[in-house]
């Protein structure tokens, strides 16, 4: 580094951890929501240098489908004990049993879009009043028009069209009772820089993001993994691929590319060649052309 | 790949309604190889719906659903590319709904202002306004574009004759850096690579010059200011007296060993330690986000502001603004609103405002008291408790200041201080 300017990477970190501080300075109860992939992870790491030598002040909370990786169950469980954290579950079985939401049917059914009710009850009952994201502009187009502080209304609701002005640092997390915000720290970071991020750092994350071999199905342009979940169709047969996941989401969801990229190197080194956005292996993605523009306004992470 | 020492440039792109903006990034990102094969995909498939011939590169900026159904850009996206040489950000502003609201929203953190000229046209007035507004936030440097020079012959006299025009009213605003670059963003000339049909044009083409441009001294490196954004106090063994004042550095550069003053306070002390995010340091530079330990235990809260004893801000509570409004509900007279600055949070009451500017011919008119969307004006507003200032002029974090609507929580408006 040098002595008078950042690098870029310098300068996101150092941006990230103001963003993290002021959400602990201007909120009462605020949480980390936490998917257990590589954005929200990256979060919280941030998280830990915001407040160092103080504990994290934040609880992470997930909002768990149960249609998961194990891997990263495992990998939330062993972070939660490492940080001294709070862990909040929502768990979207919950919400089915209770009748909030009905499942989806058919082959193409995910839990993707009940998570939304399961978020939003889970921040209302436990009366969070800032939730932190790990979202990206540059992961979709209707993050790109995202706000640092993005306020949500009473009903859990983003209102793209009547989005507070943010000028320069300065941040006003100001709300009712009942509202809340979504706060991104990095907003600004891109696939690439979160990968480099993590190479410089030496963060650890869930051996799923390295190559591996795995049992998978080839379904719209990806590798989906087999699970107890997967409706396989007549025409579609399970073969053993050595793929890695960009993106983790829902098992059912969240679909592999081939790679033998096996080491952090290896992985920011395809990423730099990489062809393809990474939310393009996801179908929730896919549904239409405004997917999660739609998803985002009422409530989604 | 070996991580890079690069810098990342903040720009915001500015223009009227059909002089190619979106055209502009697109082909930026296109020629720059920052758009994936999916995207692409993508493109291609609404192009040919739409009957265009080849790939629409507009399409690339189009994001929330009523945009791409009406084709116009409502509020600010931002989009991010990469060059061996620098990380980029994007502040891309619509052209006409709420023009004023969206630019200085995308102009108050940008390195440089692209501000688009349709060559067929020359200097319009809203060339005018987006200048005006580009010097108004201080966006230390302004690069014209000067576009669509395919339907022009490429001559020469034209973008010519367009300079002129350009600097003849730019040389009464506030701009110590401004390039003009002849480009055609729909056939790709001087946008990434030089023009075959302009060889008269000595100069770079856009992106190497948005590569090469001087940004390190963008950011005040002299005057040190830290406002306190909070207090870290560690419940826990080996730190039960550790007090670290969290916060990002607004300017200039601390030591440690450095004689500092807390403000408003008046207590001095020295700097016993500086944390930043990799551990101890130093020094550290603005616009570091780092904790600071003093040698003496002082009562030191948010909002509180450590400079160096020998160099601090104006304590004012009496401040003359240019204020942008943001909100549709105008200002009232002599309302009270909560004014941010930094990390200070106090009540202010707009007491009087000196003039309007009138955005179209900026001239200046003194009768008209009324703040609507959209209007900037000048502006006294008195606080309840001084601040710690500096003119925007020396430094945009410690000279800038937001308004908020106590009864809707809104930001209302913008101002910085003169």
């Amino acid at each position: 580094m040098s002595k008078y300017f950042l690098n870029y990477l310098d300068e996101l970190e150092s941006e990230a951890i103001y963003v993290l501080r002021e959400v602990w300075a201007q909120f009462q109860n605020p949480v980390i929501l936490f998917s257990g992939g590589k954005d929200s992870i990256v979060v919280t790491h941030l998280a830990k240098k915001a407040f160092y030598p103080s504990r994290i002040p934040f609880a992470l909370m997930h909002v768990d489908t149960g249609h998961n990786f194990p891997e990263t169950i495992q990998f939330r469980d062993d972070l939660i004990k490492e940080l001294d954290a709070r862990l909040i579950l929502g768990l979207v079985q919950e919400s089915i049993d209770k009748g909030r939401v009905a499942e989806e049917q058919g082959k193409n059914a995910t839990r993707n879009a009940l998570q939304i009710t399961t978020l939003l009850d889970a921040i209302e009952e436990n009366k969070v009043d800032c939730a932190i994201g790990g979202g990206r502009r540059d992961e979709e187009k209707a993050r790109a028009k995202e706000r640092f502080f993005s306020h949500r209304d009473d009903f859990g609701q983003w209102d793209p069209k009547n989005q507070r002005p943010e000028l320069w640092n300065i941040f006003n997390g100001k709300h009712f009772e009942g509202e809340h915000f979504r706060v991104f720290p990095i907003s600004n970071w891109t696939e690439m820089d979160v990968w480099n991020y993590i190479l410089r750092e030496n963060i650890e994350i869930p051996s799923l993001y390295l190559a591996h071999d795995r049992e998978v199905v080839y379904r719209n342009n990806s590798w989906i993994p087999n699970s107890e979940y997967l409706i396989l169709e007549e025409s579609e047969k399970i073969v053993t691929k050595k793929i890695r996941f960009r993106t983790l989401g829902d098992i059912t969801i969240t679909g592999g590319i081939e790679s033998e990229a096996d080491t952090l190197d290896k992985i920011v080194q395809e990423v730099s060649a990489m062809r393809k956005t990474e939310r393009g292996d996801r179908t929730d993605d896919k549904r239409s052309e405004t997917a999660m523009e739609d998803r985002k306004k009422q409530g989604y992470f | 790949m070996e991580i890079s020492n690069n810098q990342l440039l903040r720009f915001t792109t500015a223009g009227s309604v059909d002089d190619g903006k979106s055209t502009l990034i697109g082909r930026l990102l296109y020629d720059s190889k920052s758009i994936f094969e999916d995207q692409l995909e993508a493109i291609e498939t609404t192009s040919k719906r739409k009957g265009h011939e080849g790939i629409d590169l507009a399409l690339f900026t189009d994001g929330l659903r009523d945009e791409r159904e009406q084709g116009i850009t409502i509020d600010v996206a931002y989009r991010y590319f990469t060059t061996p040489k620098r990380k980029f950000i994007i502040a891309d502003t619509p052209g006409h709904i709420q023009y004023t609201r969206n630019m200085v929203t995308g102009a108050s953190t940008a390195n440089a202002a692209i501000i688009l000229v349709d060559a067929r046209h020359g200097v319009i007035e809203q060339t005018k306004r987006h200048t005006f507004i580009a010097s108004l936030l201080q966006i230390p440097h302004v690069i014209v574009c000067i576009n669509k020079m395919d339907l022009v012959e490429f001559k020469e006299e034209a973008f010519n004759r367009i300079v002129k025009d350009f600097e003849n009213f730019a040389s009464k605003m506030l701009i110590t850096d401004i390039r003009f670059i002849p480009i055609s963003a729909l056939l790709g000339d001087n946008v990434v690579n030089r023009s075959e049909n302009m060889s008269w044009y000595q100069g770079a083409p856009l992106l190497h010059t948005l590569e090469t441009l001087h940004i390190s001294s963008d950011l005040n490196k002299v005057d040190a200011r830290f406002p306190v954004q909070t207090v870290l106090r560690p419940q826990r063994e080996g730190y039960i007296d550790y007090r670290g004042y969290a916060g990002r550095i607004a300017g200039g550069m601390f030591r440690v060993g450095d004689e500092v003053i807390v403000l408003p306070s008046g207590f001095n002390s020295k700097i016993k330690s500086i944390n930043g995010p990799s551990g101890e340091l130093a020094e550290a530079v603005v616009p570091m986000s780092v904790s600071l330990t003093l040698e003496d235990d002082i009562d030191i809260g948010r909002g509180d502001m450590i400079v160096r004893s020998n160099n601090q801000p104006n304590p004012s509570q009496d401040l003359e603004l240019m204020l942008c409004w943001l909100n549709n509900n105008p200002a009232k007279p002599r309302a009270k609103y909560t004014i941010r600055h930094t990390s200070n949070e106090q009540k202010a009451m707009i007491k009087e405002v000196v003039y309007k500017i009138d955005i179209n011919t900026l001239g200046r008119s003194q009768d008209d008291s009324e703040m609507n969307m959209n209007d900037i004006c000048k502006v006294r507003i008195r606080t309840t408790q001084p601040l710690m200032i500096d003119s925007y002029r020396e430094n945009r974090m410690t000279g800038s200041v937001i308004l908020i609507d106590e009864n809707t929580n809104e930001t209302v408006a913008a101002g910085m201080i003169v």
